[in-house]
């Protein structure tokens, strides 16, 4: 064979090789599904699987999917995955994401709407030990402040301005790693930590001072509910475009709202069978963790006086003028005008709540009391 | 003789890595040393650098608390094990790619000054920027019809960071016949491929041996970071961020995976040491 007949065997090769690989029609479903079988919807979340998420697994092993038509895939974050991105780009059908960094996507282009704010109360904190006497956020001047950064920082750092504190200034601030020994071993004073993750395993820990593990009465905690810098967190995104022109996507968009919801409320009354699900889907957090976990989400999502999903606009409102106001570390602010369009629509949730009432559903677990969680050592 | 000996380096070397550890944590202030807030040594404490022995002890303990739960030793192999075929997939891919891109640049001038700068730009783009992307792409693809799988996505990642010293290395191997060598191929009237499979390939062993290693080293990293960044579950990198997130109260814990994928990294470089061995027929020089 002539030098040329071979480069034209290797570029049929190449060709075949291309061929090989082919495009799926737009990586996720046609919402009309396959006829008469249940359409398939991928869900993207924040984080790997973990009590955060137990409602939409609960949904997956109850069946509450299936029965609305649905086959759910479950899609686990990593570090670098941004859910509001995947579904933006088409990868997914919903995602799970906190609202201003959601907003922040869809300022840079990503076309998503909230239809639904599943977790209604801010899980963030600033925990400190009880002698360090940090109690409120004008407390945290002068000390060193831990935090997240990425997006993550900013119930803090507007904490912090309405208190008077000048975050670039008046307290040292220290970027956080993923465990809490810095804020064990006094690197920091006051650390960044979710009541339902971080504050947990300051708990699981054992205080080398009594060999017993530590208590919740080693500890102060500053709410961001209560300082009234709170925003709002894990939503469920849906795809904006396809919203308003697509009919099977809205009616898609309303059952998986609502069974959802129904996998929410299932795990408000099992937190346990809950807990179970999201161990066996894997977790390699210990189950006493991931009970103190389910049990706290529960917290955030229960009672919810408007019924569970609901946006409360003054709720929005006050996460959009955070979003817009507060400056980071940096001196950026999380969005730099109000969000355009369709940011959030009740619509879809308002039809789900409907049929969950009609179901005899109870929606806004007016009744629901949390229970108290004994953590294990490591959380095991 | 040679391999018995390299065995028992290998275990001292291990002792001495060990020993440093437990001498650190003797002499070692429980608060490290730090100058002006600046942290120049690491704190010592048990929560900090957890004994040896509490490591070798939570690897026989179950992982979780849950029935059935398996040891840590066995969920620590197992994720090594799942890390260890993606990185063999990702090798074998970026060696191919390697080969072929320093086989037609070596052929084509213009193909080398086309794509040599593009090669070592790929390098520089960080892995982050890379990670979301591939995903992204590869949930749009099928291959021979079947869907795109997690997994694939962490092979491309890691072939992507092996193909560049196979690429630069082969090159360099290919381009390393001297002119005498290459006049007497022409004086036989030899084609291109002769030359290349008679002089060139041959010739090309002592450069490509050293890449290889490179390219081993550079696709276990990068399973092991493109498993962290895009949450590719059963990997050995996800287990590293997983058990890092128990530290604060099971500070053993994470030491377990961490060893686990040094443990991944000598075997991959004891495998590519065995093919070593079987191309040195080709490579009498043993450059």
């Amino acid at each position: 064979m002539s030098p040329r007949s071979r480069i034209s065997l290797g570029a049929a090769l190449a060709a075949l090789a291309l061929t090989a690989c082919t495009t799926t029609s737009g990586g996720v479903t046609d919402t009309a599904g396959p006829e008469g079988g249940p359409v398939p919807v991928k869900l993207q979340l924040q984080w790997f699987t973990q009590a955060q998420f137990a409602g939409y697994y609960a949904a997956v092993e109850q069946g509450y999917y299936a029965d609305a038509g649905l086959d759910v895939t479950i899609l686990e974050g990593g570090t670098d995955i941004v859910p509001q991105t995947v579904l933006a780009q088409g990868q997914a059908d919903f995602a799970i994401a906190w609202v201003p960094k959601a907003l922040a996507s869809r300022e840079q282009g990503a076309g998503i709407t909230d239809v639904a704010q599943v977790f209604q109360r801010s899980g963030t904190r600033q925990v400190s030990f009880k002698d360090r006497n940090i109690t409120t956020a004008a407390d945290l001047k002068g000390k060193k402040v831990g935090n997240w950064g990425f997006g993550n920082e900013f119930e803090l750092f507007a904490g912090m301005t309405k208190a008077g504190i000048d975050p670039g200034k008046d307290v040292t601030l220290v970027q956080q790693q993923f465990d809490m020994q810095a804020l064990l071993n006094g690197d920091i004073d006051a650390a960044q930590a979710m009541n339902y993750n971080e504050y947990a395993q300051v708990l699981e820990a054992v205080n080398p001072d009594t060999g017993k593990l530590y208590t919740p009465d080693d500890f102060s905690t500053i709410s961001w509910e209560d300082e009234g810098t709170a925003m709002y967190q894990d939503a469920i995104w849906a795809n904006t475009e396809k919203l308003s022109s697509d009919a099977a996507y809205q009616d898609t968009t309303v059952k998986f709202v609502e069974a959802s919801l129904r996998g929410w409320a299932y795990c408000r009354d099992e937190a346990e069978a809950c807990r179970d699900i999201v161990v066996a889907k894997g977790s390699k957090l210990g189950a006493s963790h991931q009970l103190w976990q389910m049990n706290e989400v529960n917290r955030l999502i229960w009672p919810a006086e408007g019924g569970a999903g609901m946006i409360d606009q003054a709720a929005w409102d006050q996460t959009v003028s955070i979003a817009q106001d507060t400056r980071n570390a940096e001196g950026q602010t999380v969005l730099t005008k109000a969000p355009e369009g369709e940011a959030f629509t009740n619509e879809y949730v308002s039809q789900a709540l409907e049929n969950l009432k009609d179901d005899g559903v109870d929606v806004t677990g007016e009744s629901y009391s949390p229970e108290t969680v004994t953590l294990a050592e490591g959380g095991a | 003789m040679v391999r018995l000996r390299s065995v028992l380096y290998g275990g001292a070397a291990l002792a001495v890595i060990l020993l440093l550890w437990e001498g650190y944590k003797l002499v070692g202030s429980p608060q490290g040393w730090s100058v002006n807030e600046v942290r120049l040594l690491p704190r010592a404490d048990d929560s900090s650098m957890p004994h040896v022995w509490t490591v070798a002890e939570r690897f026989t303990q179950p992982e979780i608390s849950a029935e059935g739960s398996s040891s840590v030793l066995v969920a620590v192999l197992r994720a090594a094990w799942f890390s260890f075929r993606i990185s063999l997939a990702g090798w074998l891919g970026g060696v191919l790619v390697g080969v072929a891109l320093a086989v037609l640049m070596q052929r084509f001038r213009t193909a080398r000054d086309a794509l040599l700068p593009y090669v070592v730009i790929s390098q520089t783009v960080p892995l982050v920027a890379i990670a979301p992307v591939v995903v992204g792409w590869g949930g749009q693809l099928a291959v021979l019809g079947q869907p795109w799988q997690p997994w694939m996505s962490v092979a491309v990642i890691s072939g992507y960071l092996a193909f560049f010293p196979v690429a630069v290395g082969m090159l360099r191997g290919l381009d390393s016949p001297g002119p005498a060598q290459i006049a007497l191929m022409q004086a036989y009237a030899a084609s291109w491929w002769q030359t290349l499979v008679r002089l060139r390939l041959p010739a090309s062993v002592g450069h490509l041996v050293p890449a290889l290693r490179l390219a081993a080293a550079a696709s276990v990293i990068g399973t092991i970071v493109a498993e962290i960044s895009t949450g590719t579950r059963g990997g050995i990198g996800r287990l590293i961020i997983e058990y890092a997130q128990a530290a604060t109260g099971d500070p053993a814990r994470p030491w377990t995976a961490i060893a686990g994928a040094a443990a991944l990294g000598l075997v991959v470089a004891a495998l590519v040491s065995a093919l070593d061995l079987a191309l040195a027929r080709f490579n009498p020089a043993g450059a």
